[in-house]
């Protein structure tokens, strides 16, 4: 090898690793089912609910209507997050995480590689579902249109932030922290509000709601289905909280890579 | 005058770790010539493992300093990780890749020019070819040793770190591992730190053994002239010595 030196930023070495991960995937078919299993499960029984609702006279039959974008939108919250939690989870399942560490791989191509997957997890598992939802419930979730793609790259970027610092937490605290990565998500299932208005939480736990990027999403959605409005101010609020998610994701993640070669857990990557 | 300005391939200065009260390494200071074979012996717990960690920027020192062809692996290690690698039993290569995929996976990491080709020479000299297209998971333990190493030669290293390359192989994998490093040394003037329990094997690579106990260097010479100043037949009497704590009245009464 040549003394020449290895540059700063690559995207071979991104590209290397979005390799390593695509190799896995088409190498196991249980791992592909996983991908779309979860999301199909919850969009028939939600799809079948909203079907029974709309049956209904009144409020009720009103909010049905929305349940089926909003557990769509939740998938790509939570499947954005999981995807690029296991890409990180892989290497520390495998014991190839101190190969990485010590190749020319930087951490923010790391993570880079990471988003990357995610996105690739997300679209193999949710974008076929999007389409069955359309054949099944007459639901067409490309019909949202321009506020799709703001609700889409809200929900990813938090997704990220969120990932990222629990992959942070496994690098520092060993696979003993891997059950956070699956369970995290779910604290934000009530407090986002999916599935019901911000108005429903008590007051004095509405402004922790509107903190959260999601909650703007999910009340942009039914502002959107239920009153057909596009509300540019709601994306803002979300993309403003997210920059800021993200950049206390990016340093904690540094802080804990940090922290686990002071306390020597890269060299004993496990439990 | 020929003055030689080139730094040591590895040098580490007051090295410490630290971890609450225990101290894993405890200020040890050595400096590694380029070209060099160095074993790094020591019995269970004597802070090797950390040492390479630090050497590898794995682990951050607590006090003092390492430095890897002239850059302090705690600032600078990104501008030499491209010109080192690393095998140990103890980190795998992940199962579901084939080995040609994983080779040519860390071949992009490491930004080889010609990566079909560079795995196809790794294949043909470490005789990978006849399980080039299978899973890494499924091999035998000797085949996954090759093929540890082949990804470990696959940037060509002139720092090439071995932790226990060896341990669990049978006898005739070993001795034509072994031959295959010495080989690439030749070949390539590379510097080799290995990690051994294996006292045969460091007697017939090491050109010189640091000698680790409890986190301390505690002897540091040629195996030959260790084996002679201890008044013992092989490295394992002399590791035994040090071991156990006999080993400063062997010394003396061979003196």
């Amino acid at each position: 090898m040549s003394a020449a030196s290895s540059p700063a930023f690559s995207f071979s070495r991104i590209f290397a690793m979005v390799m390593r991960h695509w190799y896995l995937l088409r190498s196991s078919w249980p791992r592909l089912l996983e991908l779309i299993y979860w999301p199909l499960v919850q969009m028939i029984m939600w799809g079948f609910l909203q079907s029974f609702m709309a049956k209904q006279t009144g409020t009720l039959a009103m909010a049905a209507g929305t349940f089926l974008a909003a557990v769509l939108l939740w998938d790509i919250l939570f499947r954005g997050q999981l995807g690029f939690s296991f890409s990180f989870l892989e290497e520390m399942w495998s014991r190839n995480l101190a190969n990485l560490m010590i190749s020319p791989l930087r951490p923010i191509e790391f993570v880079l590689s990471m988003i990357a997957m995610s996105l690739i997890r997300l679209i193999i598992g949710v974008v076929p579902v999007t389409f069955l939802a359309m054949f099944f419930f007459g639901f067409n979730f490309w019909g949202l249109g321009f506020a799709l793609a703001a609700f889409f790259a809200n929900l990813l970027l938090t997704s990220w932030a969120i990932g990222l610092l629990c992959a942070g937490l496994v690098l520092r605290n060993g696979l003993g922290a891997e059950g956070l990565t699956w369970s995290i998500m779910f604290l934000f299932l009530p407090l986002t509000c999916v599935y019901y208005p911000v108005a429903t939480l008590p007051a004095w736990l509405q402004p922790i709601s509107w903190a959260l990027p999601p909650t703007s999403v999910f009340e942009g959605m039914r502002a959107l289905v239920l009153e057909h409005t596009f509300r540019a101010d709601l994306m803002l609020w979300a993309f403003g909280l997210n920059v800021i998610w993200i950049s206390l994701a990016g340093w904690g993640f540094l802080k804990l890579m940090h922290s686990s070669k002071q306390i020597g857990s890269l060299m004993s990557v496990g439990e | 005058m020929n003055v030689n300005v080139s730094p040591p391939a590895i040098e580490a200065d007051r090295l410490t770790k630290r971890y609450g009260d225990a101290v894993a390494v405890d200020a040890i200071s050595f400096s590694i010539p380029a070209g060099s074979v160095t074993g790094l012996l020591g019995g269970n717990g004597a802070g090797k493992t950390t040492t390479i960690g630090m050497i590898m920027s794995l682990v951050a020192p607590t006090a003092g300093r390492v430095s890897v062809l002239g850059y302090d692996m705690a600032r600078d290690a990104y501008r030499v990780l491209h010109r080192m690698n690393f095998e140990s039993p103890y980190v795998d290569l992940p199962h579901r890749l084939t080995v040609r995929q994983n080779l040519s996976v860390f071949g992009r990491l490491y930004g080889v020019a010609n990566i079909p080709e560079r795995v196809a020479r790794l294949a043909a000299d470490l005789d990978l070819k006849s399980f080039i297209d299978r899973q890494s998971g499924k091999l035998s333990a000797g085949q996954k040793t090759r093929v540890a190493l082949a990804k470990a030669l696959i940037n060509e290293p002139d720092i090439l770190i071995l932790d226990e390359p060896t341990a669990s192989l049978d006898p005739d994998t070993a001795d034509w591992i072994r031959g295959h490093l010495e080989r690439y040394r030749a070949t390539n003037n590379a510097t080799i730190l290995l990690a051994s329990h294996n006292m045969g094997e460091v007697e017939r690579l090491c050109d010189r053994v640091l000698m680790m106990k409890r986190g301390k260097i505690v002897d540091d010479d040629a195996p030959e002239k260790l084996i002679a100043r201890y008044g013992r037949q092989n490295l394992e009497e002399v590791f035994l010595d040090i071991a156990r704590g006999t080993g400063a009245a062997k010394k003396e009464a061979a003196e």
